[in-house]
C-alpha cells in the first residue's frame, strides 16, 4: 500500500485515495473541431510507461480533491504531488529526490 | 516412552516440566521450551512425513522456518484443525495432538509409496507430458487422482471459530529478527531516541545464538553482559515495541511492512476472548532487515531418509533443546564451519565421522576436529544411503586429483547424518522490497545490493555470518537507520562490517561415480524434485531459472524453496554452462512463510465482513415480514408476502394494487446529490445530455448521464428547486461514482464554474405513492401545495410540507400511474411514511417492494441502467434521443456519438419481446438468434435484459437488445434454451398504455 503525500492534507495510506488515470490530458475545447481519430486519441491512448510518470489522483476518503502527482513506476517512488492547474515540477526541480 | 536421547544438562528447555503430547494418537513426552521436533527427535522419533509426490519416508531436516518435510497438522478440535505447521516452529503445549499428514493409512506403511518405485517414469513435466489427451479427462480423470494422491494437508470441516485481530502501527526504525545483529540494530536505534519495532518469529529473543550452548560468549567482548542488558534494555525501553512469535511476512511498497503475531496457539488452553492472531500493518520510516542466514543442504543420492538432517540443525537440538538427534553420526560437509556442530555432537557423547568433500581441510576447526580425534575423510564423497524409515548406512568414495570419484568406496553404520553446504543469507524480505541482488563469487550467494525502499541489512542476511561482526553491523545499522529517520545523531556511528566468506564450498550436488547424475538426489524435499529432474529440463531446453522451475516444480511449494534454490541453480547452471548471475534468480514473493487466511480476514466477518445500508423505513418493512435484497450495500424490501404467499403471488397482488388502487414504496436508497451555485446551470448543461436552461422552477426532468464515449452512465429524475439549486437523482448503485464523475470535471475541467456539490443521498427519505388513487391519499395530509392536475402536472416539482414536515414533492411515476415522490428529512421519513400507510387503508393502499417495481416499469418500457444497458449502449439504442438537448454545442459524451460506428443501423437496440406461449418466461441473459434448430455455432443478435411475468396483462413480458431491433418489429425471432427453441415476438418496449393517459390523470 502505497504512502501519498496529498498536497492538501499530507501523507496519508493509499485506500484513502482512487487512481485517476494519466495527468495532463485535457479534454479538447470545442470538441466538434475534433475529427473521429483526434477524439479517439483523447479517449482511449494513455501512455504506458516504465519510468516517470504524470498520473492523477484524488483523495477521496479524505478532502476529496483531485491532484496530480509524478511517479517512477519501476520503484513506486513519488518524486511529487502537486495541485490541479500547477506544472509538473522541472528536472532541476527534482534533482536530488531519490528515484 | 522415556526421552532416551535427552542430555543431562544444559539447554533452554524446562527439565522441571514434563509436557504429554500425541503425535498420530501415539502418548509422548516432552518438555517446557520444546518444539514439537526437539520433543519427537528426543523421543528417537525421526519419520514424521511422506513426501509430495513418490510418498517416501521423511525426517525432520532442520530446526527452523525453512523445514520442509515435517509438516502436520495441529488440530484442538473438529474446527480448530492447522495443517501444514512446521514441526519445527509448533511449540510443544500440554494435550498438544499432531498429525503426521500425506500418508495412508499409515506413516509406517504407506501405500502410496508405490509412486517411489514408479518414480524413474515420474519425471520432470510428467504430468503434462502424460495427461495431455484425452483433454477432457483432466476434469473426471486426472486431476481429482493426482490431487489424491499427492498433496500436503487437510482442511478443517467447520467455519473457524477463532478470532483474529488487525492493527496498523508506524514506527521510525522497524527492526525484522531478534538475533545478533536485529538486537543491536534495535539497541543502537532506541538509545538515539528512535521509536523501534524489534520483532521476531521466535518465542524468545536472541535468533541464532539460542542455539548455541553459551550463547553470549560468540559475541565476543562483554559478549554475555552485553546479551544481557541489551535484551533487557529493549523490554523495559517504553519507545520500543518487542514482537515475539511474530513473523515479518511481506514488505509492501512504501515501507509498509505485513507482521503475523501468533498470540496464542503455543497455549494448552487459549482464552476464547483473545485473538488468536494479530496482523500489523507497520509503516516504518527505515527498516533495518537482520534476517539471518539458511544452512544448505548438500545434493547426493539417498539424501532425503529421515535420519539425515542440516548440520546446523542438530547442533541447536543439542544446545537448545538438550537433544541428540542420533549416537552415531557422519558429517558431510564442503566447509569448515559446518565442524562446529561434530565437535558438539562429540563431546556430547556421539561418535562423528567426518566426511569433507574438499580437497584438504586445514581451518583451526578441523585442526581441534583431528586433535580431539574425529575421523576426517576429505577428497571424500558420498555415492549413496541406506535404511528405509531411518538412515542406517551411507557410502562413501575417495576423489581423485581431478574431483572425480574414482576411488576406493566404504560403508559407513550411523544413525544420523549432518550435512552442510555453506549458508545462504535470507534475502527474501529485502528482494520483495524490489531490492537488486548481487552475486558474491567469494561467498557464493547472492548478497543484498541497491532497493528503491528506505531498507538497510545487518548480519548474516548480507553475508556478515560471525556472531560478533553480526553485533558490530547491527550497531552501523540501527545508528544509521535512525539518522535517515530524522533523529539527532551525536553518537560516533560504527562502519558496516565487511561480508565474509564462512569458507562455503560451491554450491550443487557432490560428485558421483562416472560423473553420472545420481538417482533420488533430492534438491527440492518438499515438492520431490530431484537434481535429475533439473539436468532433464536443462536438456530438454529450458534455459530461463523461472521456466524450469515451472516445469520441474523447484521451490514452488509452501516453502518457495527456503533450502533448495541455489543448489537447484547451482546444477542448472553448471548443466548450461553458465555462471549464476547469468541464469538469475527467480522472484521471492510474499508471504515468507504461510499466513492464515483469518489473519488477512481479521475483524471483516459475518456482520462486519461489509457495511449494511438500511433506510429509515426498513424497520417497517422488516415487522410487516418483507423479503429483502440486496442492492449494493443497502438492504431493499423486494416484496410483502401475506399469509405464507409465493413471490409470484405478493408480486401479482402488489402490482394489481399499484394499477388499480394505490402502492407506498421505499425509493430512499436512490442517490441524490445537491448541485447549487451561480453556474450550477451551465454546469448540467455541459455534463447531461439535456437542456436545462428552459427548465422552469418548479419543474422535474428525466435527466441521462453519459462517459465522454457516448455510453449511457447513468440517469434519473432532475428537479429545478431554485434557478440556482438542482436536486439531481441516480441510480441506487450510481450514486458515489456520479458524485465522483461531477468533482471530476468540476475540479479539473471546468474550473471556470462556481458550483458545490452536495452528496444528499443519506438525508432524504423518499416515499413513492403511486396509483390511480394517490392524489386522494396524499390530499389529506399535504400543507401548502395544491395537488391538482393543473397545478402539479406529471413533472411538476413543489416544496411544501406533510404532517407539518417540510417537503419536496415531484409528481413523477415510474410506474406508469399517477404518482408521486415525496422526499422528506430522513429523520422524519418513518414518521410521514406511517401517516401516508394510515391514511391510505380505506382506499386499499398497499407496499410494495423492489420486484414490484420491476415489472411495473418494463411494462412501461423504462429501463434501469446497469441492467437493460451494459456501459455499450447509446442514448439512441435505449430509444431515449428525445431526451437529448438539440441546441447544446456540446455535453459529455457528444462528440462521441457523432462517430459512425455509434448510428450504424446494426447497432444493438432496444425492443420488446413477447414469447408465442404466453406463459413462459424468458430467462435473464439468454441470447437471441434469427432461426429456430440450427446447428451451433449460431451467431447470436441480442440478448435478453429484463424478463417478468405481467399480472396486468396476463402473459409474460421481456425487453431485449436486439441487432437492428427497431426495423424488427412483428419478425419472430427465437431464444434457444436446452429442449426447445422459444418463438418470440418482436414489439414496442411500451407494453402498457403507450399514450401514457394514466400517468397524466
Ligand atoms: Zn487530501
Amino acid at each position: 500500500m502505497l504512502l501519498i503525500n496529498c498536497p492538501y492534507c499530507g501523507e496519508r495510506p493509499e485506500l484513502e485515495f482512487v487512481h485517476g488515470g494519466q495527468a495532463h490530458i485535457a479534454r479538447p475545447g470545442d470538441p466538434a473541431e475534433c475529427s473521429d481519430q483526434q477524439w479517439a486519441e483523447y479517449l482511449y491512448r494513455r501512455d504506458n510507461i516504465k519510468g516517470l510518470h504524470g498520473e492523477r489522483w484524488r483523495h477521496t476518503h479524505g478532502c476529496g480533491r483531485f491532484f496530480n502527482a509524478l511517479r517512477d513506476t519501476t520503484s513506486d517512488v513519488f518524486l511529487a504531488t502537486y495541485k490541479v492547474g500547477e506544472q509538473p515540477p522541472t528536472q532541476a526541480q527534482l534533482k536530488g529526490v531519490k528515484a | 516412552m522415556s526421552q532416551g536421547l535427552r542430555t543431562v544438562s544444559g539447554g533452554r528447555i524446562n527439565r522441571a516440566r514434563p509436557v504429554r503430547f500425541t503425535f498420530d494418537g501415539r502418548e509422548l513426552s516432552g518438555l517446557e521450551g520444546d518444539t514439537l521436533a526437539s520433543a519427537l527427535l528426543a523421543n528417537g522419533v525421526h519419520l514424521v512425513g511422506r513426501s509430495f509426490k513418490y510418498h517416501r519416508p521423511r525426517g525432520v531436516l532442520t530446526a527452523g522456518p525453512e523445514e520442509p518435510n515435517a509438516l502436520v497438522a495441529i488440530r484442538r478440535d473438529a474446527a480448530r484443525v492447522t495443517p501444514n505447521l512446521r514441526a519445527t516452529e509448533v511449540e510443544l503445549y500440554e494435550g498438544l495432538e499432531a498429525h503426521s499428514q500425506n500418508r495412508w493409512p499409515s506413516l509406517g506403511f504407506d501405500t502410496g509409496a508405490i509412486n517411489n518405485l514408479l518414480a524413474p517414469f515420474i519425471p520432470a513435466g510428467f504430468y503434462y507430458k502424460t495427461f495431455m489427451w484425452p483433454r477432457r479427462a483432466w476434469q473426471w480423470l486426472y486431476e481429482p487422482r493426482i490431487r489424491a494422491a499427492t498433496g500436503l494437508g487437510l482442511a478443517p470441516e467447520h467455519p473457524d471459530p477463532d478470532s483474529y485481530s488487525n492493527r496498523f502501527a508506524h514506527c521510525d526504525v522497524l527492526v525484522v529478527g531478534a538475533g545478533p545483529a536485529g538486537l543491536a540494530a534495535a539497541q543502537s536505534a532506541a538509545a538515539r531516541g528512535a521509536r523501534v519495532i524489534l520483532c521476531d518469529e521466535q518465542p524468545e529473543l536472541g535468533g541464532s545464538l539460542l542455539g548455541e550452548a553459551d550463547p553470549g560468549a560468540s559475541l565476543g567482548e562483554n559478549g554475555r553482559d552485553w546479551l544481557a542488558d541489551t535484551i533487557r534494555g529493549l523490554l523495559a525501553n517504553p519507545r520500543v515495541t518487542v514482537l515475539t512469535r511474530t513473523t515479518a511476512f511481506g514488505y509492501f511498497p512504501h515501507n509498509l511492512i505485513g507482521l503475523e503475531q501468533r498470540l496464542s496457539d503455543h497455549l494448552a488452553q487459549p482464552d476464547c476472548r483473545q485473538p488468536r492472531e494479530r496482523q500489523w500493518q507497520v509503516r516504518a520510516r527505515q527498516v533495518v532487515l537482520a534476517t539471518g542466514a539458511i544452512e544448505r543442504p548438500l545434493v547426493f543420492p539417498g539424501n532425503d531418509r529421515p535420519g539425515v538432517m542440516l548440520a546446523g540443525a542438530v547442533r541447536t537440538y543439542l544446545n537448545r533443546y538438550g537433544v541428540l538427534a542420533g549416537r552415531r553420526a557422519v558429517l558431510i560437509t564442503t566447509h569448515d564451519e559446518a565442524y562446529r556442530s561434530a565437535l558438539d555432537l562429540k563431546r556430547a557423547g556421539a561418535t562423528v565421522t567426518i566426511v569433507d568433500a574438499r580437497n584438504g581441510a586445514s581451518g583451526e576447526l578441523a585442526e581441534t576436529a583431528r586433535r580431539e580425534g574425529l575421523a576426517v575423510h576429505t577428497a571424500t564423497t558420498v555415492i549413496g544411503t541406506r535404511g528405509r524409515l531411518r538412515v542406517r548406512s551411507i557410502r562413501i568414495q575417495r576423489l581423485d586429483a581431478h574431483g572425480q570419484a574414482r576411488g576406493a568406496t566404504e560403508r559407513i553404520d550411523c544413525d544420523l547424518v549432518l550435512m552442510s553446504g555453506g549458508y545462504t543469507p535470507s534475502v527474501h524480505l529485502f528482494s520483495q522490497s524490489r531490492g537488486k541482488l548481487a552475486w558474491s563469487e567469494g561467498l557464493h550467494a547472492f548478497l543484498p545490493a541497491e532497493s528503491p525502499e528506505k531498507v538497510r541489512c545487518a548480519g548474516a542476511c548480507r553475508g556478515v555470518f560471525s556472531a560478533a561482526a553480526a553485533r558490530g553491523d547491527g550497531e552501523s545499522a540501527g545508528a544509521r537507520a535512525a539518522r535517515d529517520a530524522g533523529l539527532t545523531v551525536d553518537i560516533v556511528i560504527g562502519e558496516p562490517q565487511p561480508a565474509q566468506s564462512s569458507g562455503t564450498a560451491a554450491a550443487g550436488d557432490l560428485p558421483q561415480p562416472g560423473g553420472a547424475p545420481p538417482a533420488k538426489a533430492f534438491v527440492d524435499w518438499q515438492n520431490d524434485v530431484t537434481s535429475r529432474d533439473l539436468l532433464l529440463a536443462a536438456r530438454e531446453g529450458f534455459r530461463s531459472i523461472e521456466h524450469v522451475k515451472r516445469y520441474t516444480t523447484t521451490g514452488m511449494a509452501t516453502d518457495q524453496g527456503k533450502t533448495s534454490n541455489l543448489n537447484a541453480l547451482a546444477i542448472v547452471a553448471r548443466q548450461l554452462g553458465k555462471s549464476i548471475p547469468e541464469v538469475g534468480l527467480t522472484t521471492f514473493r510474499m508471504p515468507y512463510t504461510p499466513v492464515t487466511f483469518g489473519s488477512f480476514a481479521g475483524y471483516t466477518r459475518g456482520e462486519l465482513f461489509d457495511p449494511i445500508r438500511t433506510t429509515p423505513i426498513h424497520d417497517w418493512a422488516a415487522r410487516q415480514g418483507a423479503v429483502f435484497e440486496d442492492v449494493g450495500l443497502w438492504k431493499r424490501a423486494r416484496y410483502f408476502p401475506r399469509n405464507g404467499e409465493s413471490m409470484h403471488a405478493a408480486v401479482a397482488r402488489e402490482c394489481q394494487a399499484v394499477r388499480s388502487g394505490c402502492g407506498l414504496f421505499d425509493a430512499s436508497t436512490l442517490g441524490k446529490i445537491e448541485v447549487v451555485g451561480k453556474d450550477a446551470v451551465t454546469f448540467m448543461n455541459r455534463l447531461y445530455v439535456n437542456g436545462w436552461t428552459n427548465l422552469a422552477v418548479g419543474r422535474c426532468r428525466y435527466g441521462i448521464l453519459l462517459r465522454d464515449d457516448g455510453f449511457i452512465y447513468d440517469d434519473g429524475v432532475v428537479a429545478r428547486i431554485a434557478e440556482d439549486r438542482f436536486h439531481v437523482t441516480t441510480t441506487t448503485g450510481g450514486a458515489a461514482r456520479v458524485l465522483a464523475m461531477m468533482e471530476d470535471y468540476l475540479q479539473t475541467e471546468w474550473t471556470d464554474l462556481s458550483v458545490w456539490l452536495t452528496s444528499t443521498s443519506e438525508q432524504w427519505s423518499v416515499i413513492a405513492l403511486q396509483g390511480p388513487r394517490a392524489r386522494q391519499v396524499l390530499e389529506a395530509l399535504v400543507q401548502e401545495v395544491d395537488l391538482s392536475a393543473a397545478a402539479l402536472p406529471h413533472m411538476g416539482a413543489a416544496t411544501g410540507r406533510i404532517c407539518g414536515i417540510p417537503m419536496r414533492l415531484f409528481r413523477v411515476s415510474f410506474t406508469g400511474e399517477l404518482g408521486f415522490e415525496i422526499n422528506v428529512p430522513a429523520d422524519h421519513g418513518l414518521a410521514v411514511w406511517e401517516a401516508i400507510h394510515a391514511a391510505g387503508e380505506p382506499h386499499g393502499i398497499t407496499p410494495y417492494g423492489t420486484e414490484t417495481m420491476h415489472v411495473l416499469r418494463a411494462e412501461k418500457g423504462f429501463v434501469i441502467v446497469g441492467q437493460d444497458t451494459d456501459g455499450t449502449v447509446t442514448p439512441d439504442d435505449a430509444g431515449l434521443t428525445w431526451a437529448i438537448g438539440k441546441q447544446k454545442p456540446d455535453f459529455v459524451g457528444k462528440r462521441a456519438l457523432e462517430r459512425p460506428a455509434m448510428h450504424s443501423p446494426e447497432r444493438k437496440q432496444l425492443v420488446g419481446l413477447l414469447t408465442a406461449q404466453p406463459h413462459v418466461v424468458l430467462e435473464e441473459g439468454a441470447q437471441i438468434v434469427l432461426d429456430a434448430r440450427t446447428t451451433p455455432p449460431t451467431r447470436p443478435i441480442g440478448h435478453v435484459t429484463s424478463s417478468y411475468y405481467s399480472a396486468t396483462l396476463g402473459r409474460s413480458i421481456a425487453l431485449a437488445l436486439v441487432r437492428a431491433g427497431r426495423s424488427r418489429m412483428g419478425q419472430t425471432l427465437y431464444v434457444p434454451m436446452p429442449g426447445e427453441d422459444l418463438a418470440v415476438q418482436v414489439t414496442s418496449p411500451v407494453f402498457y398504455d403507450p399514450k401514457g393517459s394514466r400517468l397524466n390523470a
